[in-house]
């Protein structure tokens, strides 16, 4: 059994736990992902590490309440362990001396970004962190990303706080300033529609761009294929050939209609589980 | 006894094994066949001759001693007949269910020279269900050797090696992938051919003789071989990780939402209980035309798991026709009754989908027979001109698996061929590595349970000797 150590709710709908995995701390890398069961009946739910503690053996993962499952996964707490815990999965982000790099973390894609970026400085990088969310009560780690990066700019959607703009905006002054040849790479992770905008931006100067996929999956080793994005005209599996991919040659549009296919059965769990009028007989009062 | 077997007749056909109704089977998760009772079960034991040349055993990858465990039978000393059987099958449950014994023991059978043969795959499940029912009883273990063995893979040949190993004495240890041990067995095959619950006795077993089970532990990502044996010390590695990779069509259209792979396809309903959603969180979406590529064993089970999800139609779609179909004759049958439809000499050539991206249609094109190609049969034709439209919303790929590169990627000095399966001496399952063998699908490709259960067999009798030294 994997237990939580310890449970923090960074903003009400986004939770960081710290979880015991020796296995998978001895040997994760910045990049890779967890495949997590919450109980029989759960899902294999995939997040990517945010962190990582290899002397204590702890893995922390941070996720946000979307669905039934991450509903479900956020009624945990500290003390509590899940079924199945299963990594390190997918290959690691490919860290070395590039010289710039932007790491641009969008909403709860700020978790996966700082291990990337803290990898990236202690490999000798200067590392310029962009962080964006909708608004101000959705901002979390900022701290640990100042530590993280050489340099950190924040913006938020509606202004609330810091600046208004979206990271795209951040990511344009910084090239305007810097000029395109001084940045040698651009990471981002977030949402599809934000990791798409910021690859339509850096193709425009031909920045490298990596983008890191959360398709859908279900084994997450490369055996049911249904993770599958097209990159470059080539079909890949997010789960072993990425999670990490050239930004510019991935079709986005295909990944967003892939990860609507089961839109409909996920509403109707959600509706289960959220109505607490459930009336079976197993005592579940609702929570199945 | 001479005199006796000159003196009997043989019944010439088998006793019927009893099925769930079709009609009724086909939107059902049952169990389809039912299983011998006690009284013809015997009755069946007894058409078997108990000839000395025994040519049954030739047939059997894992040499079960039939006649032996059916004269048993026959004499209705069933704790005997199981006994026996497991002398040599660590998974007759399994096997009774799953081999192709028309292809094996049974097409050997000297009664099957003028009759129909002994019905033996009916006749080892009768004898584990009926030992399932008493409680499993476990083998005998060999004294602590003090050698630890790490198998990877718990699929069928995993698990046979693992057991010959921990009769032998050694402390094994199986590392699975997935979050419960069966491989195959529990993500591949369904629950109306194999019912899980029998997969997960037989590992039960297995636990009582010693054998660990590590599940969630994806080798060569957390741990390498080389870790394994030089940090964790296992003196003996067997890799059974089979073919888990699944192959595609590579035609246009192939990643619209609805286009599955039989794996996924199979792992959701199967392992995920897809098919108890929304009591099971992970949903399975099937609509109500389904077109399955490929014509194998895989390709029957995914078209009748699809029935059972719902469509109202269910195509195999083949390139041969009904002669050459792969799969076994009492599987295509089975899905033929069910309600099954099959387009022979038609392959795909692009998947139609719409707007939203969702599958709306397959362009296909006709075949023909030509002459037999490098594997024997004929080889198909397309004909000019014969393109058409499939009205379908949903598509299966079923047209095979490749090896799971996850180990070979990570695993320094295993060699691999150009398809990417280990290299491992068919006599011994030796590979490139000192101290580690392999066997299986990940070095035959896609086979049947029963290969890899006789792979796995081979590779515990070498690693023991290699291990004694």
């Amino acid at each position: 059994m994997y237990k939580i150590l310890s449970k923090i709710t960074l903003v009400p709908t986004l939770h960081e736990f710290v979880i015991e995995a020796p296995r998978v701390a001895k040997r994760c890398k910045a990049g890779q992902f967890i495949i997590l069961r919450i109980h029989e009946e759960g899902e294999r739910i995939p997040l990517t590490i945010a962190d990582f503690d290899r002397e204590k053996g702890t893995i922390t993962i941070v996720f946000q309440e979307v669905g039934k499952s991450t509903k479900q996964l956020a009624t945990l707490n500290a003390g509590d362990s899940m079924l199945d815990f299963v990594g390190p999965l997918g290959e690691a982000s490919h860290i070395d001396n590039y010289g710039t790099v932007v790491c641009v973390a969008g909403g709860v894609g700020i978790a996966p970004v700082f291990p990337i970026a803290r990898a990236l400085k202690e490999a000798g990088n200067e590392v310029i962190g962009i962080m964006g969310c909708r608004c101000k009560d959705l901002i979390f780690w900022e701290d640990r990303m100042k530590d993280a990066c050489t340099e950190l700019r924040v913006t938020t959607d509606d202004g609330s706080y810091v600046c208004k703009g979206f990271v795209t905006d951040k990511l344009l002054d910084l090239i305007n300033e810097r000029g395109k040849e001084n940045i040698a790479e651009v990471i981002a992770i977030g949402p599809v529609p934000m990791m798409r905008a910021v690859a339509n931006l850096t193709r425009e100067y031909g920045i490298k761009t990596i983008v890191s996929l959360n398709s859908t999956m279900v084994d997450g080793t490369g055996m049911c294929g249904c993770c599958r994005v097209t990159v470059g005209g080539e079909v890949k599996f997010a789960c072993v050939d990425g999670p990490e991919f050239d930004a510019h040659a991935v079709d986005f549009e295909e990944m967003m209609r892939r990860g609507r296919i089961y839109k409909e059965e996920e509403q109707k769990s959600l509706e289960k589980y959220t109505n607490k009028s459930c009336t079976c007989s197993c005592g579940c009062g609702g929570a199945k | 006894m001479t005199e006796e077997k000159k003196s009997k007749k043989v019944v010439p056909t088998k006793y019927p094994m009893p099925h769930q109704d079709a009609a009724v089977r086909a939107r059902n998760f049952e169990e389809v066949a039912l299983g011998l009772d006690e009284e013809t079960a015997v009755l069946e034991a007894q058409r078997c001759l108990q000839c000395k040349k025994e040519p049954c055993r030739k047939g059997c990858p894992v040499e079960v001693l039939i006649p032996d465990f059916i004269k048993l039978v026959a004499e209705r000393d069933f704790a005997g007949a199981i006994k026996k059987l497991k002398e040599k099958n660590a998974l007759p449950a399994v096997c009774g269910r799953v081999c192709p014994q028309e292809n094996q023991c049974e097409s050997y059978c000297t009664v099957g020279k003028k009759n129909e043969p002994v019905a033996i795959g009916r006749l080892e499940r009768f004898c584990a269900d009926w030992e399932r029912t008493q409680g499993i009883e476990v083998p005998e273990i060999a004294p602590s050797t003090g050698k630890k063995v790490a198998i990877i893979g718990s699929g069928p040949g995993g698990l046979t090696c693992a057991a010959d190993l921990a009769k032998l004495g050694h402390k094994v240890t199986i590392f699975e992938a997935l979050h419960v041990a069966g491989g195959v067995l529990m993500y591949g095959i369904p629950q109306f051919r194999l019912p899980k619950e029998i997969v997960q006795a037989e590992i039960e077993t297995l636990r009582k003789m010693g054998v660990e089970i590590e599940v969630n532990a994806v080798v060569g990502k957390f741990a390498t071989i080389d870790e394994l044996m030089k940090e964790e010390g296992f003196d003996a590695v067997y890799i059974g990780t089979g073919a888990g990779l699944p192959y595609f069509m590579e035609i246009p259209g192939e990643n619209a939402c609805g286009v599955y792979s039989a794996n996924e396809f199979l792992t959701r309903t199967n392992l995920m209980k897809g098919y108890k959603f929304p009591e099971y969180d992970t949903p399975i979406k099937v609509g109500s035309k389904v077109a399955v590529l490929g014509g194998g064993n895989v390709a029957m089970d995914a078209a009748r798991t699809a029935l059972r999800l719902g469509a109202s139609e269910s195509w195999i779609v083949y390139r041969r026709s009904k002669e050459e179909l792969p799969a076994r004759h009492e599987e295509a049958e089975h899905a033929e009754e069910e309600g099954v439809k099959f387009a022979f000499l038609t392959s795909p050539v692009r998947v139609i989908s719409n707007d939203e991206g969702w599958v709306t249609g397959m362009e296909c094109v006709k075949y023909e027979l030509g002459e037999p190609d490098a594997s024997g049969r004929r080889r198909p034709i397309a004909i000019k001109g014969s393109e058409f439209i499939m009205d379908v919303d949903t598509v299966v790929v079923a047209i095979g698996q490749g090896p799971n590169p996850l180990v070979p990627k990570t695993t320094e000095g295993l060699e691999t061929n150009k398809r990417g399966n280990i290299v491992a001496d068919p006599a011994t399952g030796a590979t490139s590595k000192p101290g580690v063998y392999a066997g299986g699908d990940v070095v035959t490709g896609a086979a049947t349970v029963i290969l890899a259960m006789g792979a796995g067999r081979v590779a515990a009798k070498s690693m023991h000797e290699y291990l004694s030294k």
